[in-house]
């Protein structure tokens, strides 16, 4: 897996109520992705294009265990998270879902920056600066989550397997 | 391999000798909570689509808390469907509209020392008051353990905290979390913070209770108290057959990576200032800001502890004109134990509005919201923007002995001056 896209810089402490606002929870999840960020950069959601990389500072995604945070940026395409740290919840939600998120603590990249990420490796290479940081690497068990798309496909793909052999008893 | 508590309980639970900090491993789950708002609603259409069955129905436990009573139709259905999923899957360890869900878990003696346990709610950190490793989860997450019977993980540090001393008079468990939430900010993730000491020690498990709880906000995996005789006897209580062993559930020394002494003894009422817990300052700070309602409620501070901290505060006195007191008690048992005990007369007598037990304004979803301009000093455990009503609403956290004191006053004040 390898995402190549533009950066789009955040601060700390992005929420999941500016991720997916409460007053657009209960709509439809194109309506609810048009206000992803927009507290903070009002033209995120029109200008963000598939495969573009939201990079963030530490405690990216706190607050409640709302999907809809994950689901808002997934919905924009976006292709990949990186930041210093995330909050635990956001990040299994996002794995779960099939959003590569990467812990990066000392990514520091200008916005527009192309960058060229591989997550298995945690390589981040920011081809406009020619840097390269090292973000912790996805283990297989979750990359092999990601690459059926998601926990549900992941499970899906598992059940209909012969037999699949029970883990630890 | 020096292993600290939650490693051991990880360890148990994945079927390994030891599992290292930092590692993905994958375990067995104890115990699964789920509530009505992320729980039924969320996972029922994904287990139709994979024609899937609940691992052990008898591992689950389903409470409806969020959307109870109903105030619209819409939750209504939502509380309906809940019971119909109940019944469909075989849950009899569903608990409908008896409390809030962590702390219902606990009453009912689900919980045990050493367990591994997933909730679909963040404060599910709660459940490390009896000593068992609990930790919040998605939906998505709880679809897979609900099918699978398991979860990954990643393996987390401990933090020790430790209460060098019992707190002093109108100073409880609440203050210690806004203090460490002052000092520790929130990002605090993969740690697992454990309270020990003479502080926590003297704690009942009310308040021990808080401590785990609010270890969410600090960002935290979960928090966890070692069992001791506290636990046992509480557990006792709630029905549940005791084993001496888990008085041995501990952390081995060297497996701790951080301890932080909070000199209890000399610790002073906090208020977290809007619009987040983190911004706390001692009361003397915030003291005087005029408040439109005070809030007691949540399973952070509505249990039957919470409930006689502002009693003690409220007695023979009344809540300020223009201000309003609105006391949600965290569950049927604790409104049953509150009755029983002459709280409640305590409280109404004070002209607190007594609200039904659930998340309430807590979440958002239920009586007690704020209108643009109000301003609510709340013993909940988060003050977001928009949470308890109006984004323009203001909302300050503080103890139950703080809301109480502030209710009486009219406006944030210092509760040690009324006890
Ligand atoms: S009372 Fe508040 S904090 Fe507790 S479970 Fe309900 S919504 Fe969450």
């Amino acid at each position: 897996m390898r995402i190549v896209g533009r950066a789009f810089v955040f601060g700390d402490f992005i929420d999941t109520d500016v991720l997916a606002p409460g007053p657009y929870l209960r709509k439809p999840l194109p309506e609810l992705a048009a206000h992803c960020l927009e507290a903070l950069d009002p033209g995120f959601a029109r200008a963000v294009r598939p495969g573009d990389v939201v990079v963030g500072g530490i405690g990216f995604g706190i607050g409640s265990s709302r999907e809809q945070a994950v689901q808002a940026l997934l919905h924009l395409g976006v292709g990949c998270v990186l930041a210093r740290g995330f909050a635990r919840i956001f990040f299994r939600n996002a794995i779960n879902l099939g959003l590569p998120v990467l812990c990066c603590p000392d990514i520091e990249v200008q916005a527009g920056s192309e960058l060229d990420i591989l997550p298995a490796e945690g390589r981040v290479l920011d081809r406009s600066s020619g840097r390269v940081f090292q973000a912790q690497a996805l283990p297989p068990r979750l990359m092999e989550i990601l690459a059926a798309g998601g926990l549900v496909p992941w499970l899906q793909a598992r059940r209909s397997e012969p037999r699949a052999p029970a883990r630890n008893g | 391999m020096s292993q600290s508590l939650a490693q051991k309980i990880i360890s148990r639970a994945a079927g390994r000798p030891e599992v290292a900090v930092g590692e993905i491993v994958v375990a067995r789950v104890d115990l699964a909570m789920m509530h009505d708002s992320g729980g039924p609603r969320r996972v029922w259409p994904r287990l139709k689509e994979l024609g899937a069955r609940i691992w052990d129905p008898e591992r689950v436990v389903l409470v409806s808390d969020h959307f109870v009573p109903a105030v619209d139709a819409e939750s209504a259905e939502i509380l309906a469907l809940t019971r119909r999923f109940a019944a469909e899957f075989g849950i009899r360890r569903f608990h409908d509209m008896q409390g809030i869900c962590h702390v219902v878990l606990q009453e009912y003696g689900h919980l045990r020392p050493g367990m591994f346990a997933v909730g679909g709610d963040s404060h599910s950190p709660s459940g490390g008051a009896v000593g068992a490793f609990m930790i919040g989860i998605g939906a998505t997450d709880m679809l897979a353990v609900l099918i699978t019977g398991e979860t990954w993980l990643r393996v987390p540090e401990t933090w020790q905290v430790l209460l060098d001393a019992p707190l002093p008079q109108g100073v409880c468990a609440k203050d210690v979390m806004l203090k460490l939430l002052a000092d520790l900010g929130m990002a605090n993730e993969y740690v697992v913070f454990e309270y020990q000491g003479p502080g926590v020690a003297a704690m009942p498990m009310e308040e021990r209770f808080v401590l785990c709880n609010m270890s969410a906000e600090l960002g935290g995996k979960t928090g966890i108290v070692p069992p001791d005789e506290t636990t046992l006897a509480a557990l006792a209580a709630n029905g549940v057959e005791v084993d001496a062993a888990w008085l041995s559930l501990r952390s081995d020394p060297e497996a701790v990576s951080r301890q932080i002494v909070v000199q209890a003894g000399a610790l002073a009422p906090l208020v977290a200032k809007p619009h987040s817990p983190a911004q706390a300052e001692p009361v003397e700070r915030c003291a005087g800001e005029r408040i439109d309602q005070a809030y007691i409620g949540a399973c952070t501070g509505a249990k039957l502890s919470d409930l006689r901290m502002a009693a003690a505060v409220l007695r023979g006195r009344r809540v300020a004109p223009g201000t309003r007191l609105l006391v949600a008690p965290a569950s049927q048992r604790t409104w049953q134990a509150a009755a029983a005990d002459g709280t409640l007369r305590i409280l109404s007598e004070a002209g607190a509005i007594l609200l039904p037990s659930g998340c309430g304004a807590c979440a958002g979803l239920g009586a007690g919201l704020l209108a643009a301009g109000e301003t609510c000093i709340a013993s909940t455990a988060r003050n977001f923007k928009g949470r308890m009503g109006s984004p323009e609403a203001s909302v300050f956290l503080g103890s139950p002995y703080t809301v109480a004191a502030s209710a009486i006053a009219g406006r944030i004040a210092d509760p040690r001056e009324f006890l």
